[in-house]
This record gives C-alpha cells, sequence and structure tokens, in this order.
C-alpha cells in the first residue's frame, strides 16, 4: 500500500483509526460468505465529513473504496476485491433521533440493527427489518444489501422502511434523497440507492420508519413427519391467503444440529418444523392461530405447539436465528444459498435440491424463509480440500439455476456481491447490464466505489472496469 | 422534420400497421398534453413494437409521450416537444399469473377494472384505488405516481411492486426485480418508474404481488367541527394497536361525499372477522368520543364501500366543479399537520382538504377570477408555506395557461441533480416525455 495515503490517512483521522499491517488487515479479509480478499488498508471514520475527505484522498491516489458495517454480510459486498481502502462504519455508530410521534428515527449507518429496535421499546415501537444477525449488523449494511429477516413477510424488506439517505458520492460530494415523511415527486431514489450494495454511494445518514408493536402475538411450533407436508402447507398458507408475520422452515437434519447447540425444543425426530408467527389485535391473532392450525392438520402435521411464554417463543427464534451458527459444528465451512422461488413451488425445489446434494455427496441443509419462498439451503463442506470447495460452488449454482428456472431468482436478501455476480446472465440480458452499468457509471463512472461487484467479469462488460489491485505510486494532482 | 410529416407516419405504420395509426389534427387532439397536440399516435401492440418506435424517434429526435387512458396525463410540466403519443392501451394482456403464489404480471395499457375483475375471480386484488378508477390503465396508473387512499395500510406502488420491463429511451427493452415476493439481485430501477411521468422509460410490463381480498369490510364515520379534532383522531389511532385500511380527513366543500355543514369528517375502513371489526368498531368510538366528535357511526359493508369510493374519486370530482381549479398534493410528518393546516387557512380562496394518514394531502384551491397571475400569487404563497415548513408541494392539477407563470413542481429539489443524472442514463437523448419534470 502507498504509504504516502496511509500517512495523509492517519493525519485526517489519527493513528488509532487507520489499520494497515498484515496482522490487522486480515480481520477484514472475509464476511459471512465463503469469498476472501484483502483491503490495503482500512479506516475508521467518525463523521460524514471524514467519510467525504477519504473518499477524496483515495480518489487522488486513485484507489477503490469500499464500505462496511458488522461484516456480517453473506455475498462478498463488503470485501475490498481488488484492494484498496476498506472505510468501516463502526465508529459511527449513534442513533441520532427518535420521533415517536412521527415514528421516525435517523441513524448513524453503524447502529446496531437490534439496537434500535431497543432504543424504540420505550416507546412501544421497533424498526421492522429483522436479518439472523439483526444483534451484530449494521443498519447501513442493511441499507446496502436491501436486507430482510423472517418478519419481512408481513412487513417488508430495509427499502420498505428507508424514507430518507445522507449520502457520500465518489467524488466526496454529500448529498440527502428522500425525506422524513418519505413522500417526494420525481425519482424514487432512496427506492434506488437502498439495495445498490455500495455500488453507487456511501450511505452516512439513514431516516427509517418505526412500527409499532403488535398488540398479540402467537407462535406456533408445526411438526412434520415429512418436508413435503410441510412445503405443502405452505403453499397452501399461500395459496388461502393467510399471512402470518413470519414463517419459516427448518429442515430434520438441521434442527437436530441446532438442538445439539442451542436447545431450543425442536423435535429431534421430525423430518421438518415450520415456526409460524402470527400478530395484530388479540381478536385476529386468535383467528388466524386457528387457521393455520388447521391448515397444518390438514397437511398431516404431527402436532401444532403454541408457545406459552415468552421465553419459550424466544428460545424458538433463537433456534432460529443461530442456525447458521450450529452449522459451524458439523464442517469447517458451509454455504449459505439465498435464491428465491415462487411459494406454488416449494415443494418440487425442496426436492431438487435434496437430488443435487446426493448426487454431488454433500449434506446440504434447509433452513429459511418458507413464507415468501426464500431459501437458504447450506452446503457444508471443507474448504481446505480445493476441489471440494469447487463442487460446492458447482452444486450451488445448480440450485440457483433451478430456482431461476422455476420463475425465481438469485438472491432475496443477501445481494449478489462477489458471489452471485457471474450468475447475473441467467436472469439478465446484455440490454439490462447496459442500462444497469449507464446508472452505475451515472454516480460511480471510475467504480472507485465497491468495484467487481453485482456485475459479472467475465460478461463482456468491459465498462464495469475492476481497478489494479495495486495503486497508483503517487497521487494524482 | 416534424412528426406530423408523411416520412414520420409511414414509418410508424410500418411498425404497428396502418389500423394502429392515427396522423389526423382531429384525432391527434385527443392525446393533447397541455394543449400540445403530437403528430401522431401509435398504438403498439407489443413490447418489440414499442422498442421500435422508440429506436425511430431516437434516431430522427423525436418525443414520445406514453399514455394509457389519458386521465391524469396533464400532470407535470407541459412538454418541451412531443412528436409522438404512443397510445398503450392495445398492450392489454395478463402475461402472468400465479394466485397460488399471489403474483402477478400484467401488461402496461390493461384497464385497472378488467385487471380487478381477473383478480377478484380469485378473491385477490391490487391496492391500486387510483382516481379515475372507471379509465385508468395500470401503467398510467404507476407512471403518474398517484395515491390509493389504500396506501393507509399497504403502502403505496412501491411496496408491491416485484418487477417491471420497459423500453429506455435508446428503445432497448430492459427489466429489473422479477416475479416473486422477495429479491434484490441487481437494482431496483422499476421503483424509479414509479411517478417518473415517463421521462425514464415506456413501461410495457408490470410485476405486482396481489393481496387477498378482505372480508367483512366496515366503516367508521365521525364528524367534528374543526381539523383539529380530526388529526386528534388520526393520532389516537395511530398510537393504538388497529390497523385500518383507509383513512380519511374531509374538509367541508365535498358536496358530493357530504352535504355542506361545515363539518370536518374522518372516514375510516377496517376489515377482518366479525370478533375484529366489532373490538374496533368500539375502539374508534370510544376514540371519537375521545376527541369530542360531533358525531360518529359505524357503516355497513355497502356504505362504507359506496363512500370509499367516493372518496377515491374526490378529486375528478373536484376538477369537475371548477375548470380554474388547482389541486395540490402536500406531504408533511402527521405531527405537522396542524401548524400546516392553521398556515394553510391564511389562503383567502375558498379551499378544500383531503388528508390520508400517512400525512399526505390534497389541497384544493378554487378562486373566483379566472385572472392567471392573480391565481399565481396564490399558488406562490402556498409553495411559501409548505417550503418554510418543509413539506413537498407540488400542483398536480391546475389550468394550463398557470404553468407559464410558475413551476409546479415548487421548490427545486435538492437532489435535482441526482435525477438528472439519472435521465440521462435512461434517456441519454431526451426521447421520452422531454420537460416534464
Amino acid at each position: 500500500m502507498n504509504l504516502a495515503l496511509i500517512r495523509e490517512l492517519e493525519s485526517l483521522l489519527g493513528k488509532p483509526s487507520v489499520l494497515h499491517l498484515a496482522e490487522d488487515l486480515a480481520l477484514y479479509e472475509y464476511d459471512g460468505s465463503v469469498e476472501r480478499a484483502l483491503p490495503d488498508v482500512v479506516v475508521f471514520p467518525t463523521t460524514t465529513e471524514q467519510v467525504s475527505q477519504i473518499v477524496r484522498l483515495a480518489a487522488r491516489y486513485d484507489v477503490p473504496i469500499v464500505g462496511r458495517g458488522a461484516g456480517t454480510g453473506l455475498s462478498g459486498g463488503a470485501l475490498a476485491r481488488t484492494g484498496g481502502v476498506m472505510l468501516v462504519f463502526a465508529r459511527m455508530n449513534r442513533i441520532l433521533a427518535i420521533d415517536a410521534r412521527n415514528q421516525r428515527a435517523v441513524v448513524e449507518p453503524g447502529v446496531v440493527n437490534f439496537e434500535l429496535s431497543r432504543a424504540a421499546e420505550p416507546h412501544g415501537l421497533y424498526f421492522a427489518p429483522d436479518p439472523s444477525s439483526q444483534k451484530s449488523c449494521t443498519i447501513g449494511g442493511n441499507v446496502s444489501e436491501n436486507a430482510g429477516g423472517p418478519h419481512t413477510l408481513a412487513y417488508g424488506v430495509t427499502t420498505n422502511h428507508v424514507v430518507a439517505l445522507e449520502l457520500v458520492l465518489p467524488d466526496g460530494e454529500v448529498v440527502r434523497v428522500g425525506n422524513a415523511h418519505g413522500d417526494a415527486h420525481g425519482y424514487d431514489l432512496p427506492g434506488l440507492f437502498v439495495g445498490s450494495e455500495g455500488t453507487l454511494a456511501l450511505v452516512t445518514e439513514i431516516t427509517v420508519k418505526l412500527l409499532r408493536k403488535p398488540e398479540a402475538v402467537k407462535t406456533l411450533l408445526a411438526v412434520f413427519d415429512s418436508i413435503d407436508d410441510a412445503t405443502a402447507t405452505v403453499a397452501e398458507l399461500t395459496a388461502r391467503a393467510i399471512t402470518p408475520a413470519a414463517c419459516e422452515m427448518l429442515d430434520g437434519w438441521t434442527l437436530r444440529a441446532i438442538e445439539d447447540y442451542v436447545h431450543a425444543g425442536f423435535p429431534r425426530d421430525s423430518a421438518a418444523v415450520l415456526l409460524i408467527e402470527v400478530e395484530g389485535l388479540a381478536e385476529a391473532v386468535a383467528a388466524q392461530g386457528t387457521a393455520v392450525s388447521e391448515v397444518c392438520h390438514e397437511h398431516h402435521a404431527r402436532e401444532v405447539r403454541v408457545a406459552r411464554s415468552d421465553h419459550e417463543r424466544d428460545l424458538l427464534w433463537k433456534g432460529r436465528k443461530n442456525a447458521f451458527g450450529a452449522m459451524g459444528r458439523l464442517a469447517p465451512s458451509n454455504y449459505v444459498l439465498d435464491g428465491v422461488i415462487p411459494r406454488s413451488k416449494l415443494p418440487q425445489t425442496l426436492r431438487r435440491i435434496a437430488e443435487i446434494g446426493a448426487r454431488y455427496n454433500f449434506k446440504i441443509g434447509n433452513i429459511f424463509h418458507a413464507g415468501d419462498g426464500n431459501l437458504h439451503p447450506i452446503v457444508l463442506f471443507d474448504p481446505r480440500d480445493p476441489r471440494q470447495f469447487e463442487l460446492a460452488l458447482e452444486a450451488a449454482s445448480e440450485i440457483l439455476r433451478y430456482c431461476v428456472e422455476v420463475g425465481g431468482t438469485l438472491t432475496g436478501e443477501h445481494g449478489v456481491g462477489m458471489e452471485k455476480s457471474e450468475l447475473m446472465p441467467l436472469l439478465f440480458s446484455d440490454d439490462d447490464f447496459d442500462l444497469m452499468r449507464r446508472v452505475h457509471d451515472a454516480f460511480n463512472p471510475n467504480s472507485a466505489l465497491n468495484p467487481g461487484k453485482i456485475f459479472p467479469l467475465g460478461k463482456g462488460c468491459g465498462e464495469i472496469r475492476v481497478k489494479s489491485p495495486k495503486p497508483a505510486a503517487s497521487p494524482r494532482a | 422534420m416534424t412528426a406530423s410529416s408523411p416520412h414520420v407516419a409511414a414509418e410508424l405504420e410500418s411498425i404497428v400497421g396502418r389500423s394502429h395509426t392515427k396522423s389526423s389534427p382531429e384525432e391527434c387532439a385527443a392525446y393533447a398534453v397541455d394543449n400540445c397536440i403530437p403528430g401522431a399516435v401509435a398504438a403498439p401492440a407489443s413490447a418489440r413494437e414499442v422498442s421500435e418506435i422508440v429506436r425511430f424517434a431516437a434516431k430522427e429526435n423525436l418525443a414520445v409521450i406514453a399514455c394509457g387512458s389519458r386521465s391524469k396525463l396533464n400532470i407535470g410540466m407541459p412538454p418541451a416537444r412531443y412528436d409522438i403519443a404512443l397510445d398503450m392501451t392495445s398492450l392489454n394482456q395478463i402475461a402472468h399469473y400465479d394466485p397460488a403464489d399471489l403474483t402477478l404480471s400484467v401488461e402496461a395499457g390493461m384497464s385497472l377494472t378488467t385487471l380487478s375483475t381477473a383478480l377478484c375471480e380469485q378473491k385477490q386484488f391490487l391496492p391500486l384505488a387510483v382516481p379515475f378508477a372507471d379509465r385508468s390503465t395500470v401503467g398510467g396508473a404507476i407512471a403518474s405516481g398517484i395515491d390509493s387512499p389504500l396506501r393507509q395500510l399497504y403502502g403505496t406502488a412501491r411496496d408491491f411492486i416485484i418487477g417491471a420491463e420497459f423500453v429506455n429511451g435508446t428503445g432497448a427493452l430492459t427489466k429489473s426485480g422479477g416475479r416473486v415476493v422477495k429479491n434484490v439481485t441487481g437494482y431496483d430501477l422499476h421503483k424509479l418508474l414509479i411517478g417518473s411521468l415517463g421521462t425514464l422509460a415506456v413501461i410495457t410490463r408490470i410485476n405486482f404481488r396481489t393481496f387477498p381480498l378482505p372480508l367483512d369490510t366496515r366503516g367508521f364515520l365521525a364528524s367534528y367541527p374543526s381539523a383539529a379534532g380530526a388529526l386528534a383522531l388520526r393520532d389516537r389511532i395511530a398510537n393504538s394497536p388497529l390497523t385500518p385500511s383507509t383513512f380519511e380527513i374531509v374538509s367541508p366543500g365535498f358536496p358530493h361525499l357530504f352535504p355542506d355543514s361545515g363539518l370536518w369528517h374522518a372516514c375510516v375502513g377496517f376489515a377482518g372477522t366479525a370478533e375484529v371489526s366489532g373490538r374496533v368498531s368500539r375502539d374508534l368510538l370510544a376514540f371519537a368520543a375521545e376527541t369530542s366528535s360531533v358525531s360518529a357511526e359505524i357503516l355497513g359493508d355497502q356504505a362504507c364501500f359506496t363512500q370509499w369510493q367516493q372518496i377515491r374519486e374526490a378529486i375528478p370530482n373536484l376538477l369537475s366543479t371548477s375548470p380554474a381549479m388547482c389541486i395540490f398534493k402536500i406531504t408533511q410528518l402527521p405531527g405537522a399537520l396542524p401548524k400546516l393546516f392553521s398556515l394553510l387557512e391564511k389562503i383567502e380562496l375558498p379551499s378544500v382538504v383531503l388528508a390520508g394518514g400517512s400525512g399526505a394531502f390534497y389541497y384544493g384551491v378554487s378562486p373566483a377570477s379566472p385572472d392567471p397571475q392573480l391565481l399565481a400569487r396564490t399558488v406562490a404563497s402556498i409553495f411559501e408555506i409548505c417550503t418554510e415548513e418543509k413539506a413537498t408541494c407540488s400542483l398536480l392539477w391546475c389550468p394550463t395557461e398557470l404553468k407559464t407563470h410558475l413551476n409546479i413542481w415548487g421548490r427545486t429539489r435538492p437532489d435535482g441533480g441526482l435525477m438528472k443524472r439519472l435521465k440521462l442514463a435512461f434517456d441519454p437523448q431526451n426521447v421520452l416525455a422531454p420537460g416534464r419534470y
């Protein structure tokens, strides 16, 4: 890395806010995905002004920048694919305002998702997007990836809850898009920037909607002796237009791994369970709970258990949200997919995943947001065996191809990042890429921000530049 | 070269066929936008034909405006140029509908009423209850960005559009999103099309998530001597566990809705099982008493539906009362509405308010004098009040002559520069609806 740039960054931020030694950088080489990429320098700004200055400085040295929250992402979105400056928002973590009357909050990007809901709780409010990593992931990261979570089935993903953003463009300009009331004539700019994976701008402030906590919640655990019955139940719930707040599925193999780790109370001898939550007015919850139970029983649920206390409910959700951690006990690494399919195609897709796993000789667990068709097959493998890694990627690619084949898509909430970019041509034509590229270049013309993400590198999109990992020797005049 | 030249008409005919082309002045006048009349009209029957027309227009430096039923075509500034009207009503099929997945893909020119009938057969619907409902097309409803009273529960179109196909200004047929309810693959370009007035692309197909038809719909009506009481009811509901499907505050001055008693009305719609409806009814009656309503009543299914239809059509009805009627859309945080309402009361013209629960409201003023300069000064005062109060304000409906005196979009957006970058990315030659923003 260019020492002159490091010295300038240290002068700007102070030495403790700039990491450049190999042993420090190693921590920032990975996220939650199977990808690896090493930044050249890691910086920790505390203000928007500093972010803007860092961006200008990096531009002067012709070095790319990637923003990062907690590094919990699952697509390599927050990895420095081509080296350069990694800008970590961990110290921009203040909740700037909670406006309870208008159900709004203004936060810096490094605020941890769960902390916002905790701060809003005294007002009877909460922030609806709830990724499994919500106790560590940041709202800035949620915005970049347009994160989801179990309860987005009823309440929508991050984009449905963001009304305004403060952004730093690649030339250092600070701009605001949207407004607190969330309604403006003209183009929906927050709608474009949310989910753009840090490829258009860096987000330095976010205004979000807060929802009122429901009056009543009922959590049901439906236990099945066959995966087909569980998936058919989800398809039937959708077809009957019963919309729970969350509808999660865990297959038997996965839930046994979770039980060994978390002791959540999942029945070890089942083939699959559905974790279903209904919430709202007490009267509505009672009726919905009954309707859900009926559908489960009609599809041969062996038991439909209702959580009898907050503790029991929390334990079930702890099991669900710690599933990926439980997988770490079973294999040195795992690859979590994020394909989405029409819910009417759930039974056949789960069968195909099992068939692909058997053919590649991989154990593939399934724990996912069944209610919105967002699959998370987990392929267990040993990355020390290069052939095994290669085959794991092949099996994953085959699963995602099948998702697209049945009318679905590559990613529902994790983002494309560097992990799925090469699969993008399954969905998009050259004309689609051309327009996306022009939108990209309208804001980030030199690919200074997060290069090598979303767009396929081998697609002949010559205009999608990937910068050399080696920075320029000296700053440009 | 003008669009009315035989060369243009011949080219359009070669793309869409003679029966789908119009070029007589009388026929073209029906497609006027703010008195600008196109030189030719083409009615493409496929996305490929749309693509060919836009490619031709780009090559010949012609301006194209896409339209559906033309009920909301005057929203926006007058076009800077207007050569070809693209009548999208021949693109009117359901391309894909998976009721079991609650997802739908529909061509832009399909009428909302036809679509509604098809969805109703599956006991589903789209919460796109926009004004001019009997005429509106799906594409027009989206491109105009017009609100629906159902946004109270279901949000705006951005909350239930899941993808789109569209022809950008280069003539390329492109898409974003998909047909599944959760999707972060690629940029959400389709969101940009909502309210874009056709300036970025010609929408050919839109994908939606659909919703189950609610059961046992009921309504609630409370009246108040002033706006304050109705706003207090809004706050009381927002602070309760109730989640009504509609909430509208109606000022005096909507005779088709309420006889002119000088009262403000709060109209609430809700749905659910009998137990849920019973609970909501009890709570709303109690809230009305807490907020000192003059009267309060529960409406049955039919009365509620009729009232809801009338509220949906309040704008067309208002426009029919005076050719000089000006209707603004103003948005503010709900907590700041009482102050904004009181400031607007100082405007010395008869005015009306139709306000949703989210903080967005329509504000209509009807001048006695047709003097456009006088009216322009009044409009400027309204913009000024909104700017000072940090509210968003735009003048969606007004006499065309007024647009020569002012910018109907009010104050310049701070992110207007970013909008221009996007316009250039989508439509580098400024072929699509130039000048409307």
